[in-house]
């Protein structure tokens, strides 16, 4: 059996060093929510030099718009959002001391420079599997930007919430890995 | 002539926005079963029994496969002897997304391409009508997410580049956009007419069962050599690396004018969604 690390934000750098390409790692309590229009916002509020509407540093931002949570339901469906889009405000983000991001899809080389410039991790949750990891949401609520509908920031609980290191401070990718190893010319 | 009432419409398309967004189908259900067995890579299976398991989680509480319940595309094949009455088509389509969506817990995508302010009920729907002969009205939502849809593009290649041309852009293309449309995918591949026809022609062929032969021979060859190439690529589940990129390869082709070769390339995600009903 795989070996799976638990991480329970907010994370230092410490906890940032062990952790690398590949391994499995379960997350619980707080984490953050942030997609295209959130990110412009937080990334201005940066260059105007004002605070930003959620705390960032340790912490992570799950790149997903999650749908309604029907009555009943913490959330409704929440799986990750392609992350290249998120690429240009990224870099911004980590320099102020933001730890993780938890997406799909790769990431621009100045986002893996910032990465290990700045002690990050990109994590990838399986991308379409939005009712699975909905049960890993135990409470949502809208913390800022509630005008963006889908992509208002939410303060998410979560508990055992499944995604994989793809970028480490080392320099490693799982894409590039991953794929090397399965392509057949 | 037969009359029919747009509050029909209404309805329907509400129901199918649902439906479509809840149950995944029979086709992709085996497509995901056969995909388990072929995949070699240990992480490639575990994410594929996810989708499985997560699409039963769906299917049971009547949620969203996927939280990017996409904008709400819409084929209406219309009988020339049908006679709407009650309202206007498109607006009673609309209506029907708007009531699905709203009251189905499905997410509101649509927004202001500058502001990006969201237009809150999903509308306009992306509405394609077809006068055929008959005096029926057969609908399908296709409801199609922002992740697969960024993934894909139409060019306009020189008739000198031929077959091998076409391969090598889609195999190409789908190498490129990697893990973000969620692969496995579905290639969807338009060739001929023109700029909008070709692009029109790829959003259809991915409303064909997976697993089904194309009926023109000379398509259903093409179609197995891409999926043989594309397969070769490594992307595998989620883009992590593994045998099974795309699940199938669906050509739909037209003549072009003597001076082109049109190729379009929509790739449809692993929630590759559809609903149809004929009144």
């Amino acid at each position: 059996m795989e070996k799976v690390i638990r991480l329970q934000p907010p994370i230092d750098d410490e906890q940032v060093r062990l952790l690398k390409a590949g391994d499995r790692v379960l997350i619980t309590g707080t984490i953050y929510t942030g997609r295209d229009a959130a990110h412009k916002r937080l990334v201005d509020l940066l260059d105007q030099g004002k605070e930003l509407p959620i705390p960032i540093k340790g912490q992570i931002i799950y790149f997903v718009g999650p749908a309604p949570a029907k009555p009943g339901h913490a959330i409704g469906s929440a799986g990750p959002t392609t992350s290249y889009r998120m690429d240009p405000y990224s870099p911004r983000l980590l320099a102020e001391g933001l730890k993780g991001m938890i997406g799909k899809g790769g990431r621009s080389p100045e986002v893996k420079a910032a990465i290990q410039k700045y002690n990050g991790l990109y994590f990838a949750a399986v991308g379409g599997a939005g009712a699975l990891l909905s049960q890993r949401i135990k409470k949502a609520e809208i913390v800022a930007y509630e005008d963006l509908g889908p992509e208002a920031i939410r303060r998410l609980e979560v508990e055992d919430f499944p995604v994989v290191v793809v970028n480490d401070i080392y320099g490693n990718d799982l894409y590039e890995q991953g794929v090397a190893a399965y392509r057949r010319d | 002539m037969r009359e029919m009432s747009v509050d029909h419409i209404t309805s329907t398309v509400a129901r199918l926005c649902k439906e479509a967004n809840y149950f995944l189908g029979n086709d992709m259900l085996s497509a995901l079963e056969k995909a388990v067995e072929v995949e070699e890579s240990p992480t490639g299976r575990t994410i594929l029994k996810q989708l499985q398991e997560n699409a039963a989680i769906a299917a049971a509480d009547q949620i969203p496969i996927c939280q990017d319940t996409g904008l709400a595309v819409v084929f209406l094949e219309l009988g020339q002897d049908v006679h709407l009455v009650g309202g206007e088509l498109e607006a009673a389509v609309n209506e029907g997304v708007r009531q699905g969506y709203g009251e189905g817990y499905l997410r509101k995508s649509s927004c202001h391409p500058f502001t990006r302010k969201n237009i809150g009920d999903n509308t306009p729907a992306i509405i394609h009508c077809r006068i055929v002969p008959g005096d029926q009205l057969k609908i399908t939502i296709a409801p199609k997410g922002g992740g697969s849809e960024n993934m894909s593009k139409v060019v306009m290649l020189k008739p000198a580049d031929g077959v091998a041309g076409i391969k090598k852009q889609v195999v190409e293309w789908v190498a490129q956009a990697g893990g973000n449309p969620c692969p496995p995918t579905i290639v969807g591949v338009g060739i001929g007419g023109t700029f909008e026809r070709a692009a029109l022609l790829a959003k259809e062929s991915l409303l064909r069962e997976v697993g089904s032969r194309n009926p023109d021979p000379e398509l259903a060859r093409l179609e197995e050599e891409l999926l043989v190439e594309i397969n070769k690529l490594g992307v595998g589940p989620q883009g992590l690396g593994g045998r099974v990129t795309s699940f199938a390869v669906h050509v739909k082709m037209l003549p072009c004018h003597i001076a082109s070769l049109p190729l379009a390339i929509n790739i449809q995600c692993h929630a590759a969604r559809h609903k149809e009903a004929v009144l």
